[in-house]
Order: C-alpha cells, then sequence, then structure tokens
C-alpha cells in the first residue's frame, strides 16, 4: 500500500461518477450558470481583483489540479512543480518569441508539451524509488531546472539579467494584454483543461492511476501496466503545471526569472491539494483559494483591525504564525481535506433540495 | 595537487556542518517516523534564543542551559501538540505539518526577539592553519570536533542506556515494543529533547558562522541530500552523507563549474542522491521497507 | 537595554501611537471630506517578514521619519500633509504585485505619486504595468539598468546609482587606489557574485571595462543564498585576484567575508556592492571585517545636518519609527531617508509645475525628470554629503551616478574614497541605449521624444 495518496476523497469521487441523470443536468446547467458569472465579472471587477486575485487564484487551482493528477490520482508525490512551471514559461517564451506565426494557445499547448516530455524523464525514478524517497528525488529536477534557466542565457533570449518579460499576449489580433484579457485567458485554459481533466479520471487511464495508488505491488500483478501509467501521470502533470507556470509568467506577473518558481512554490502547490482534498477535482479550487485568498484576507483585516495599534512588523510575523498554525489544524481536523467537508455539507443539504424541489413540483402538477 | 586537497578538505569540513543538522532529522524520523522539515526553523529558534539571552550579558554556560531547556520544552510541545493527532496519517501529511510548523516557529520566534541580524561569537580563533602546502580552518576543525563529539555520545546513548535500547525496539518492531511494557510517548519525548539539544548544537555553530539571521533556516536545503544518501534513519548515515555531499559540492563547483558554468552545487548533491537512490532505494544506510500486499 | 523594559517602552509608544491616530481618525472624520484630498497618499511596500527583514526594517524607519520630519516641522510639502500606509511584501513578487494593485487607485481621493517597488525581482515584474497605470517606480540602487533610457521607460527610474555605475565606480576606487586608471592594466578583479538576476546585471560593464582598462576580469559565481562558501573562495585563493568585488544579498555577505578570512585573502582588498555594505552585513563577520570596503551611494553618519534635525524633532520626541536607536545614522537608516528626501523634491518639483496640491504619477513622472537636487537645494535640505547632485532628464533617469567608498572599522563605517568616486557613464551610456533600444524592438514600443 502506498504511503502518499491513502487519504483521498473516495466516496467524493464516487458521488461525482454515480449520479442519476437529473443530477447530472442539474450538474451541468451549474457549472455553465458558473462559468457565465465568472466570465462577466471583469464588468464589476476592478483592476485590483482581476491582476492581485482572481488571476493568480485560478492559475494555482490549474497548477494543483496538475499535480493532483499525479498525486492524488496516481499516487506519485513531487516536489518538483516549480521545476515544471518554469520549463513551461520558458518554453512558451521561446516559442512565442522565435516562431511568432504560431498562435497563442498552440504555443501554449507546445510549451506545455514541452514540460510534460522534460516531467516524463523527471518521473523515471519514480519506477525504482517509493514514496517519501521519491519526493526527495523529485527535488533534483526542482533544482536543476532552477540552475538551468539562470545559468544559459539563451532561455531568455541573452538579456542582461536573464530574466523574461511578457510577449505580447494575442488570440486572432485581439490584444490581450488588458486585466480583463488576461483574467478571461486564464479563465478559458482553466475551464478547458478541467473539463478534460475530468472525463481523464474517468476513463481507463484515471482507472489504471487509482489502481496504481492503492495497490503498487498488487496492480502489477494483475496485470495493469504500473511503469507507463506512472509515466502518462508524470506527463500529463507536468503538461498541465507547465501551461499554468506560462499563465503564471504571463498572464499575471509580466516577468519571470529563474527564482520565480522556486521550491517555496513546490510547497504551496502541496499544500494546496492536500488542505484542498487529494484525488479531488473541486479539492483543486478550494486549496488553491486557502493558499492564495486566505493569506490576503488575513492582511486585510489584520490591517483594518489592527494596524497602527501593532508595530508592522509584529502584525506580519503574527499573520505568519497565524497561517502556519491555521495549515497544522486543518490537516490534523479535516484528513481528507475541503472537498470531503464540501461533499458533507452537500450530502446533509441533499435531502432537503430534494424534498423541496419535489414539494415545487408537486405543487405545480 | 594541494588545490585539490584543499578543495576537498574544505568540502569535507563543511559536509560536517551539514551532518550535524541531518543528525537532528535522523532522530526525529528514527522515534516518530516523520521529516520534520522545522528542524531549520528550531535551529534558527536556538541560536536567536542564545543570542538574545548572551546580549542581555547572561553567561554562555547560563545562557546554553536555558536556551537548552527552553528548545527542549519547545520539541515536546511540538510532539504533543502537533504530531501525537497526526499519528498513523500519511507521511507526506505529516511532513507538510511540520512545514506548516515552520511558519508557527519562524513567527513566533520573531515576535519574541525582533528580526535584526546578530552575531554570535564563540571565541573560536578563525585563522587558517597550514599543513603543508594546505590550509585548513581552525573553526571547521572544531566543529568537525564537535560533531564527532556529538555523534559518539549520541551511539552511547542509543546502544548503552536503557531508552537507547527501548527506542531501537520500538524502531525494529513498534507492536513487540508495546506489549513488552514500553512505554511509547515518553520515549518520543525524550527523542524529541535530544533533536532539541541537537539543533542547538547546529544553530550555535552555524550562527557563528555566518550571524544569527533569518537565512539560518535554510540549512535544511543541505541537509536533505545528505539524509537520502545516508537514508533517513541512520545516524552514521547521516555523518557518511554529509561527507559526501560537502565534498563532492566543493569538487563539482569547481571541476564540473569550469565546464558548465558555476552554481552546480544547487543541485549537484541531488542528483547525485538520486543516483545513489537508484542503486540503494533506501539511502546507503537506510532499511528498506517490507511491502506486503 | 533590558529586554523587558524595551518590551515595555515600545508598547507604551504604540498605545501613545494609536491614541494619536485614534484623536487624528477623529479630527479627520470631523472635517470635511475636502480636507482629505489636501493630504498627499504616499504608500509603502515594505518586507517585514522573511529572509531579508533585517536590512528592510532600518529603511523604512529612515524613510518615515522623513516623512513624519517634512509633515511635523515643514508642515508638509508646501502645506500638503503627507499620509502612508504599509503593506507587506516579503519580498516576494507576487506579493509585491498585489500591495501594488492594491494602492494604486490612491485613498481617499488623493493618487499615488510614486512606488517604491524595493526589491529588484518586484520592481521587474512592474516594470509595464506601472506604464499602463502611470505610475513611476523609484528604484534607488537596483532595478533594470536600461530603465535609465526614460525615452523607452518612462515610468521606471533606477535614481542615483545603477548597478552598471556601481561597478564603474567600484573600478575607479581601485584606480584611485594604485595610483590612476592607467595602472588598471594588468591586475586581476574577481567579481563574487549572488547568482541571480541581479547578481549578474554587471557582468556585461565590467567586461567592457576590462577591455578598455586592460585589467582581468574574473566572475565567480555563489548560488543563493549563500550560506556555503569554500569552493568559491579556494578558487579565490588559487586564482589569487588583486581585488576582489563583492556583490552579496543577505546571508552571502558575511559569511563571504568569513570565508575570506579562513583562506586568508586580505578582507581590505574585498570591496562590497551596494547590497553588501551594511552594517547589518558586516556585524554577524564578527572581528575578521575589520577594514572592509563598501561602495555605496548612501553613506553612513548620524551628523549630516538632516540628521541633527531628526534627532532633535522626531526621535528625541519619540515619534521615530527606528527600533534599535543604534541604527540612526547606518547605511540602510541612511538610504531610506535619501529616498524619502527623492520622493518628497520630486513632487515638490511637480507642484511648482501643476499647483500646490496632491500630485498624481503622471504629475510625479514629470517632477522626477524635471528633478534638480542641486549643491544648494541639498544644503537646504541639510543632505549635503550624504545625497549626492542629482539631475535627471528624460534621457537620463539615473542622474548622479558616483558612490562612496566606506571602510568598517570594527564599530562603524568611515568614509575613505577621496569624495563620491564617479563612474564612467560616458562610456557606459552608448551601451545602455544600444539595450534600451533592444528592449523596446522586442516589445514594440515606441520611444518618447526626449527634446521636451
Amino acid at each position: 500500500m502506498s504511503t502518499i495518496g491513502s487519504d483521498t476523497v473516495e466516496q467524493f469521487v464516487a458521488a461525482d461518477t454515480g449520479g442519476r441523470s437529473t443530477t447530472i443536468w442539474w450538474r451541468a446547467g451549474a457549472v455553465t450558470a458558473l462559468l457565465a458569472l465568472l466570465a462577466a465579472l471583469p464588468l464589476v471587477a476592478s483592476d485590483y481583483w482581476l491582476n492581485a486575485v482572481l488571476i493568480p487564484f485560478l492559475i494555482m487551482s490549474l497548477t494543483a489540479l496538475g499535480l493532483n493528477l499525479l498525486m492524488g490520482y496516481a499516487g506519485q508525490a513531487s516536489l518538483g512543480t516549480g521545476g515544471f512551471m518554469l520549463v513551461g514559461t520558458y518554453a512558451t517564451y521561446n516559442l512565442l518569441l522565435r516562431l511568432p506565426e504560431l498562435p497563442l494557445p498552440v504555443s501554449l499547448l507546445l510549451g506545455g508539451i514541452i514540460s510534460g516530455l522534460v516531467g516524463v524523464i523527471a518521473g523515471l525514478p519514480s519506477l525504482r524509488i517509493k514514496g517519501f524517497y521519491l519526493v526527495a528525488s523529485t527535488l533534483a529536477t526542482q533544482f536543476l531546472l532552477e540552475w538551468l534557466f539562470n545559468q544559459y542565457g539563451w532561455f531568455s533570449n541573452y538579456s542582461t539579467s536573464s530574466s523574461i518579460s511578457a510577449p505580447r499576449l494575442a488570440i486572432l489580433g485581439r490584444d490581450l494584454s488588458s486585466p480583463a484579457g488576461r483574467y478571461l485567458l486564464t479563465l478559458a485554459t482553466v475551464a478547458v483543461v478541467t473539463a478534460i481533466a475530468v472525463r481523464l479520471v474517468r476513463s481507463q487511464t484515471g482507472r489504471t492511476w487509482m489502481a496504481i495508488r492503492d495497490m503498487d505491488t498488487a496492480a502489477a500483478v494483475i496485470g495493469i501496466p504500473v511503469a507507463s501509467g506512472k509515466l502518462k501521470a508524470f506527463f500529463v502533470s507536468s503538461l498541465v503545471i507547465g501551461i499554468a507556470g506560462a499563465l503564471w509568467g504571463f498572464a499575471y506577473l509580466g516577468t519571470v526569472d529563474a527564482r520565480s518558481f522556486n521550491l517555496d512554490r513546490s510547497f504551496q502547490v502541496m499544500f494546496a491539494i492536500i488542505i484542498g482534498g487529494m484525488g479531488s477535482i473541486v479539492g483543486n479550487y478550494l486549496g488553491a483559494a486557502f493558499m492564495i485568498l486566505l493569506p490576503i484576507l488575513l492582511d486585510h483585516v489584520g490591517t483594518r483591525l489592527l494596524g497602527g495599534a501593532i508595530d508592522a512588523g509584529q502584525l506580519e510575523n503574527f499573520q505568519r504564525a497565524f497561517f502556519g498554525a491555521l495549515i497544522i489544524w486543518f490537516l490534523i481536523k479535516e484528513p481528507r481535506g475541503l472537498a470531503a467537508l464540501l461533499s458533507q455539507a452537500a450530502a446533509r443539504l441533499a435531502p432537503l433540495i430534494e424534498r423541496r424541489s419535489r414539494h415545487l413540483r408537486g405543487g405545480r402538477a | 595537487m594541494s588545490f585539490f586537497i584543499e578543495t576537498l578538505v574544505g568540502g569535507l569540513l563543511a559536509g560536517v556542518m551539514y551532518s550535524l543538522v541531518a543528525i537532528g532529522f535522523v532522530l526525529v524520523f528514527k522515534a516518530s517516523g516523520v521529516f520534520n522539515f522545522a528542524q531549520g526553523s528550531m535551529v534558527l529558534c536556538a541560536a536567536l534564543t542564545f543570542v538574545t539571552l548572551r546580549d542581555k550579558e547572561i553567561p554562555f554556560w547560563l545562557a546554553a542551559v536555558i536556551t537548552l531547556a527552553i528548545m527542549v520544552a519547545i520539541a515536546i510541545l511540538i510532539e504533543r501538540v502537533v504530531l501525537r493527532p497526526l499519528v498513523n496519517r500519511p507521511q507526506i501529511t505529516l511532513f507538510m505539518a511540520t512545514l506548516g510548523l515552520s511558519f508557527v516557529i519562524e513567527g513566533l520566534a520573531q515576535i519574541a526577539m525582533g528580526a535584526s541580524v546578530h552575531e554570535l561569537d564563540l571565541g573560536i580563533i578563525d585563522t587558517p592553519v597550514k599543513f603543508g602546502d594546505v590550509q585548513v580552518s581552525q573553526f571547521d576543525l572544531v566543529a568537525a570536533g564537535t560533531a564527532a563529539v556529538l555523534v559518539a555520545a549520541l551511539s552511547i546513548f542509543f546502544s548503552r542506556t536503557r531508552t537507547g535500547i527501548a527506542l531501537r525496539a520500538i524502531a525494529d518492531d513498534p507492536q513487540a515494543a508495546l506489549s513488552i511494557g514500553i512505554r511509547l510517548q515518553s520515549l518520543w519525548q525524550i527523542v524529541w529533547g535530544v533533536a532539541g539539544f541537537v539543533s542547538l548544537v547546529a544553530g550555535l555553530l552555524w550562527g557563528a558562522r555566518q550571524g544569527v539571521q533569518f537565512a539560518l533556516t535554510l540549512v535544511v536545503l543541505k541537509a536533505l541530500p545528505v539524509l537520502i544518501i545516508g537514508g533517513f534513519t541512520s545516524i552514521a548515515g547521516a555523518i557518511v552523507g554529509g561527507l559526501i555531499v560537502g565534498a563532492s559540492d566543493s569538487l563539482a563547483e569547481i571541476y564540473l563549474g569550469n565546464l558548465l558554468g558555476g552554481s552546480v552545487s544547487t543541485w549537484f548533491s541531488y542528483v547525485l542522491a538520486v543516483a545513489f537512490l537508484l542503486v540503494r532505494p533506501a539511502g546507503l544506510f537506510g532499511e528498506a521497507p517490507i511491502e506486503r500486499i | 537595554m533590558d529586554m523587558f523594559e524595551w518590551k515595555r517602552k515600545s508598547r507604551m509608544r504604540t498605545i501613545g501611537r494609536a491614541l494619536g491616530l485614534a484623536t487624528m481618525a477623529t479630527v479627520a472624520s470631523g472635517a470635511a471630506h475636502a480636507e482629505d484630498a489636501k493630504t498627499q497618499y504616499f504608500p509603502l511596500a515594505t518586507f517585514r517578514v522573511g529572509a531579508y527583514a533585517s536590512s528592510g526594517i532600518p529603511v523604512w524607519a529612515g524613510e518615515i521619519d522623513y516623512f513624519r520630519y517634512i509633515n511635523e516641522v515643514e508642515g508638509g510639502i508646501n502645506g500638503i500633509k503627507l499620509v502612508w500606509d504599509e503593506c507587506e511584501t516579503n519580498w516576494e513578487v507576487e506579493k509585491g504585485v498585489e500591495c501594488y494593485e492594491r494602492v494604486k487607485a490612491g485613498k481617499n481621493g488623493s493618487p499615488v505619486p510614486i512606488f517604491l517597488p524595493h526589491g529588484d525581482p518586484i520592481s521587474k515584474a512592474l516594470t509595464e504595468k506601472s506604464v499602463a497605470d502611470k505610475i513611476p517606480l523609484v528604484t534607488i540602487a537596483y532595478g533594470r539598468t536600461e530603465a535609465i533610457d526614460g525615452r523607452v521607460f518612462p515610468y521606471s527610474f533606477p535614481v542615483v546609482f545603477s548597478f552598471w555605475s556601481e561597478a564603474s565606480s567600484a573600478v575607479n576606487f581601485i584606480a584611485e587606489k594604485v595610483g590612476g586608471k592607467d595602472k588598471l592594466k594588468g591586475l586581476k578583479i574577481a567579481t563574487v557574485y549572488h547568482d541571480s538576476p541581479y547578481g549578474k546585471e554587471t557582468q556585461v560593464p565590467l567586461a567592457h571595462l576590462a577591455k578598455t582598462y586592460g585589467f582581468e576580469d574574473i566572475q565567480i559565481p555563489v548560488p543563493h543564498p549563500g550560506n556555503e562558501q569554500s569552493a568559491q573562495w579556494a578558487k579565490i585563493r588559487q586564482l589569487k585576484p588583486d581585488w576582489v568585488f563583492l556583490r552579496g544579498w543577505g546571508v552571502m555577505t558575511p559569511v563571504a567575508i568569513k570565508t575570506a578570512a579562513k583562506v586568508g585573502f586580505p578582507v581590505d582588498h574585498i570591496i562590497g556592492g551596494i547590497w553588501s555594505g551594511s552594517e547589518e552585513d558586516v556585524r554577524p563577520a564578527g572581528a575578521v571585517a575589520k577594514g572592509y570596503l563598501a561602495i555605496t551611494p548612501f553613506p553612513a553618519g548620524a551628523d549630516f545636518e538632516i540628521h541633527k534635525k531628526l534627532k532633535a524633532h522626531i526621535l528625541d520626541k519619540g515619534l521615530s519609527d527606528l527600533k534599535d536607536p543604534k541604527s540612526f545614522g547606518s547605511v540602510y537608516y541612511n538610504s531610506g531617508v535619501d529616498e524619502a528626501i527623492i520622493a518628497v523634491e520630486a513632487i515638490r518639483t511637480a507642484q511648482a509645475h501643476f499647483g500646490v496640491r496632491p500630485i498624481n504619477g503622471e504629475e510625479a513622472q514629470w517632477g522626477l525628470e524635471h528633478l534638480d537636487l542641486s549643491e544648494k537645494r541639498l544644503a537646504e535640505i541639510g543632505a549635503t554629503g550624504l545625497q549626492q547632485p542629482l539631475k535627471l532628464s528624460i534621457k537620463d533617469h539615473e542622474g548622479g551616478g558616483a558612490g562612496k567608498v566606506l571602510q568598517w572599522d570594527g564599530e562603524k563605517w568611515n568614509v575613505v574614497s577621496n569624495g563620491w568616486v564617479k563612474s564612467d557613464r560616458d562610456l557606459l551610456l552608448p551601451l545602455i541605449y544600444e539595450r534600451a533600444a533592444a528592449y523596446a524592438k522586442e516589445k514594440g514600443i515606441t520611444p518618447r521624444d526626449a527634446t521636451n
């Protein structure tokens, strides 16, 4: 039994797949409504909300999704996330720079594929090493990639300081450099990738991954292709993370250097999926919200309530300690993450909604 | 040739410094199966406490004893409040919890003692000593000596004392150990206390080397490959791993750096560690877990 | 000072400050909204947490103390008082961007004149955003060197001392020591640098200067964070350079000084760069740092005229933001004072042109590009010797380009160079303009006309 991915939200996945047709329609409607709402947000949201809150939140969700495919579904933990984000960013940058005739979505996808291929190489040790030693070995990927992009000027087109800045973002001649444009680009990418990921984890590939996660050795014994399954997971995961990295660099920050995606970023993403819920698609969004939105919220609340009354440095240190404590408390209280909390809440609410809708239908008849 | 030897010796001595941090990890891992990332914060916390006490003109030994008491208290508190409720959780969850813990320790330590940089003077003169053509740092020699004493003391502790033997019993077979009446929880506390002591020693030596400041927490990054190479469960492994990492980093930076362009040491020891793992998936001295289907 | 006493004092100070704020709030709410628009908002991006907090804390103290001085003693800038609030960046790009977005719209109707990113990576991430928002970024002694060319970088101001000037001034100081630029020929100068975009910034100018003057340019990278450097200094012992130019950041500097002592390299032949030349950099290195040199645009010292005023009106009245009184007059404290002086003078210049009222970013850009800190003006401020004369224009967003060399005597810094050591700006500016033009081409930017 793998020690890594055992705390997954099994019943949540089960609930996802085993719905009746009415619930599926209900769900599809809800998702469409949510997407429409999100797409309409730039009409009301300020630059601050788009640039500093929503864009990073969406990209973090996408990164978490990438890692979750590998760790939550296939049971292979990795701390190389930052490295794959770097590959995605630098690959997309060079594609846009050197092959300007390619449209942006193609460059993004190709950048992701390059990152996926690097992921396959980085995943090779997983065929022999397991558990926590594998986590440690992915650190080699992280540090090697950080070094590579800092060291060789070619990747950054020989800029003075080996940092790269966002090329002009445009689709079909339409400029996307405004906050709303970058937000919509991010939202569209996240929506498409999420839809594909949902299909993928319910396919044969997804079932293979879960078999590997739950019973590595047993899966091999009964003839499940463990090695190719693991490498496939590394490929898909790194592909998604690579796309997320490119978005982080170009749609969010605007400038990237080799240290933008360091080990701290890898930790941050891992926190997001553990807190959100391993093996849950919704969990990625919840976990990203926890990691990106909560600190901002804490900061605003802290400054509002105590700003001026307490020394600024003390306040900041206190926030850091408080956030750490919150993480620990959460890990202790809810081992299966926010997604499990949500599905429990949904399970409790479902009969109520059911009764209410039956009541409504009855009323109409 | 003397340049090669000098680089090698410098690297080996630096490696001993990594080992000092790695030993703290090994102790905790052996007892609780946790890869305690907060070890770096504990090193910072120890050094910061010691320096703050010294700044108030408290004599050296008294300051050391007070710091030790505080570190042991913190270690025991961590074990009780954080790790005990997380028992039987996946390793990665435990690991992430200690990462969260490092935020807490760093935040609280700096609230209590401030964020300024301090000098820590242990009174060790740091002029180079010459052996023929080869220069060796006096401070590094003292640090290596300290590490040797520490390892010897720990080995005696683990092989001769009742506590040590009980600990080994638990590491070997927890069920059997419990059934013969070994009290797991108090043993855990002892080990965490010893880990607190080790972080004090590491904090003092590293603090004297680079000043007591926030960057002390980053020493864990070099301790990681040491552990992968040496294995998570062996003190001897931590020492050997440290020497390997120190020497190879130093030599790689000079000789490979000339070919590839510098800063090779950020990843070289990690790649080396993966190479070791491919040959021995549980590290040089680690014990491979038995898989049951 | 006893720690408990110190705590009590600081608590009393914070309570006092809270009360002061409360009264200020009542007064403000009592007065009409128009009162708000008569203040100048000035957001501060700070990093009080994380690996670099120790170097940041004295900077904000210097800055806030000078702002308080302007408000308390001079009644604001021509009567327009400054209001500021802080936003924590942890020195991380993401949080820096968040802070920038949070404050850029201004506060209570008062616009943001200038944003100080306080961090090289943050300033790079904001380069384009600041153009879109028309908010000048003032990056004193850090940031993109090409931004000196204001035709291509209209809203980036690497004022006073760019990294290229830093490198050139360091070389010129060596020339001063060895008896002239012609004596540089044949010397070996090794640059030990933090292996990051910041650290690499000086490679191009040093290569160019080496070619011009005929010295040998050796580049030795130190990987982040730099807490182990035995290999690098073993290499230095092997190559035997005449001088070492140390461009560190954070823990890298004290470790470099200590390791240099270990291999027996003379510490008085190491010249630290701007970010390797503060008290926070040398104190942790202890006794071996005695004799260490550093080049800086912010000379240390508490005897400048402005410091006497700050002491009398701010520190002695308990209004200072400084936690450790030892830091008064330190390099970082003075860098904060410097930064505040430049910001205030730019606003003043803009007010002279646009009228006495809160200034917005676009107006502050004009103010910065017409900033003229002459010797006379500096004397009026009380910053003679602390700040070099500075004259900015569209084509020159740097203005000064000189540094003083300090030497650590074990207790404090002393100036050992012959006044301000000028850099070879005439030699380097063409290269800088060339790089800016290349950047403009890559980005499709049409350079501004520099004639008006």
